[in-house]
């Protein structure tokens, strides 16, 4: 048995920089033990929108931006042995597969080995009725007729399966995403499923990785309070990780952001609710007993996870049409500007109030005040203000409506006040997810071997 | 000793997460030596009042002594989510901003402090 592992965190989600691995895999090349690189490219609602492309296009719907993520480095990862485990497989991980040994294949390298890990969509077993039954937390699917995908959080024991047949890189669609760490951590380390500190720790290592730059500076910079420097280069995290579960976070040499207590910690309760019970598929961990101490520049050793029983159930993210949002945005600058994007903003409500009566309008002043604003009632903005940015914003399944709302905004060009400028509107297909338990007897996870002669 | 007001975002740091229409609010003492004056001002009554606004149906403070941290929970304050909220910020990423907004009272001592880190 090895004495540690050493696991690279790519990326984040789907639209994460597609240059940060090249770092990562010099960093692991030099480091003494197993390796491994994960890919956490699939936020709740990435999967439905490739499951979307993969009715468009039976041969897609998996990451649009696999090809910038994987190629890259698949010949060094081949040449230093660096394992690859990703959810960039998204609704259709078999295609991933494909593709990728297509990649391979152009770059003149041998077939790499891949395993593929499927059985998290749930629409072949459950219906809309069946998942409605098992929502937590709201009732989005109570009138659902028809969802758009539904795909249970699969555990690590699937991908650790895959790493002891040998694959090269492991491809998935939904697990959970400290599973991407966990998988490789259980197979190197052979931790069993009742191990249960072992996988707390291991759960906690993927859920420092799963954000990628989150924990190594990204998202964090708030100067002079938060200093980071160089953003543009920002290190990508590496865990490495002993037999007993106690892991140092780190980042390679000479990259930009930093690791300390402070990065850490933001990390360890990124969407956490209840710190003492951090529900996964493989294990609850236990953050209370956890502790940080910064043991050289950048190397953060973090000890104290405590695992209890799996839950029962396995979560599961559905997703259903939402309908559509539509926006509109319209300028007002230059003396008294304030006074005229109110005009302009209490124009729309009237014009709204009677030709779509229903729709919920939403007026933002941009940069005054809109994000931290609610939907409910005009914003008030300061009557100096010289530069002012109308955003309109509504949602329906009733696209008649949402459409009459944009042409009422560009409509302001002639028939709104003085000076109005630089419309802008868009209308966006939503897609609207719940959460849902499912009994683990409709999952039943598999493992394919694709390529490398098998 | 004279008590100040600063801001809580003059000594701690945030980031909010969301599930659904629930948002989660890491509270991180810069310094661990803040955190008894942290855990005794801010509590989960003071940050539902400061989350007025967004009508929030509970908050609930969890501490976390051993890494100088507190997690609030706040039920329903994300207008739907990132499902229906018409805003621009569905996530209510920016939302770890309102909470470091809240004032705080410290002694003399750690003002000077405060101001020292600035100054580097």
């Amino acid at each position: 048995m090895p004495a540690r592992i050493a696991i690279g965190g790519a990326a984040g989600f789907a639209g994460d920089r597609t240059d940060a691995a090249g770092p990562l895999v010099d960093a692991l090349s030099w480091f003494d033990g197993p390796r491994f690189l994960m890919f956490e490219t699939l936020a709740e609602r990435t999967l439905a929108l490739s499951q979307l492309e993969r009715r468009k296009n039976p041969q897609g719907g998996f990451n649009p931006a696999l090809d910038r993520f994987i190629g890259p480095i698949l010949a060094r990862c081949q040449h230093e042995q660096i394992r690859v485990v990703g959810n960039f497989g998204a609704a259709n991980p078999p295609a991933a597969a494909a593709r990728i040994l297509a990649l391979a294949r152009a770059q003149g390298l041998r077939a790499p080995r891949i395993a593929v890990v499927e059985g998290d969509d749930l629409t072949k077993d459950l219906t809309a009725h069946d998942l409605a039954a098992r929502e937590t937390d709201g009732a989005i699917l109570r009138d659902a007729t028809e969802i758009i995908a539904a795909n249970a959080y699969l555990g690590a024991g699937e991908i650790a399966q895959a790493l002891n047949q040998g694959a090269d890189i492991v491809v998935t669609g939904r697990v959970a995403d400290s599973a991407l760490a966990l998988g490789p951590l259980m197979h190197a380390f052979g931790w069993r499923a009742d191990d249960l500190d072992r996988l707390a720790a291991g759960t906690l290592a993927g859920h420092l990785l799963e954000c990628g730059s989150q924990v190594t500076g990204g998202y964090f910079a708030d100067p002079p309070y938060k200093v980071v420097p160089g953003m543009a280069e920002l290190g990508y995290p590496i865990a490495e990780i002993e037999a007993d579960g106690s892991m140092v976070i780190t980042k390679p040499e000479g990259s930009g952001g930093r690791v300390d207590r402070l990065t850490v910690i933001e990390q360890i309760l990124y969407e956490i609710h209840d710190p003492a019970a951090y529900l996964a598929p493989d294990v609850v961990l236990d953050l209370m007993g956890v502790t940080v101490e910064e043991i050289a520049p950048d190397r953060v050793r973090v000890t104290g996870a405590r695992g209890r029983p799996a839950p029962a159930t396995l979560k599961a993210a559905v997703c259903i049409d939402g309908g559509m949002l539509g926006e509109a945005e319209i300028s007002y600058a230059g003396p008294n500007a304030a006074a005229r994007a109110r005009l302009a903003a209490e124009t729309i409500r009237e014009r709204m109030r009677t030709r779509a009566p229903d729709l919920v309008v939403r007026t933002d002043a941009i940069g005054i005040v809109s994000v931290l604003g609610s939907n409910g009632g005009a914003p008030e903005w300061p009557a100096e203000a010289t530069d002012v940015r109308l955003r309109f914003a509504a949602q329906s399944r009733d696209a008649g409506a949402v459409e009459r709302l944009l042409d009422e905004v560009e409509a302001l060009y002639c028939a709104g006040p003085a000076g109005g400028c630089g419309v802008r509107r868009r209308v966006t297909a939503r897609l609207a997810s719940a959460s849902c338990l499912i009994e683990r007897r409709f999952v039943s996870p598999r493992v394919t071997m694709i390529g490398g002669g098998a | 000793m004279t008590a100040h007001t600063i801001k809580l975002h003059d000594i701690a740091n945030a980031r909010a997460g969301d599930k659904g229409n629930r948002l989660n609010i890491a509270l991180v003492c810069r310094d661990p030596a803040h955190y008894a004056a942290i855990a005794q001002q801010v509590t989960a009554e003071r940050v539902a009042a400061a989350f007025a606004g967004r009508r929030p149906s509970r908050v609930v403070r969890y501490d976390l002594p051993r890494l100088a941290a507190f997690n609030f929970v706040l039920d329903d304050v994300l207008e739907g989510g990132v499902n229906a909220s018409l805003g621009l910020d569905g996530h209510g990423k920016s939302l770890s901003y309102m909470l470091l907004d809240i004032d705080v009272q410290l002694e003399e001592a750690i003002v000077a402090t405060v101001a020292a880190a600035h100054a580097e």
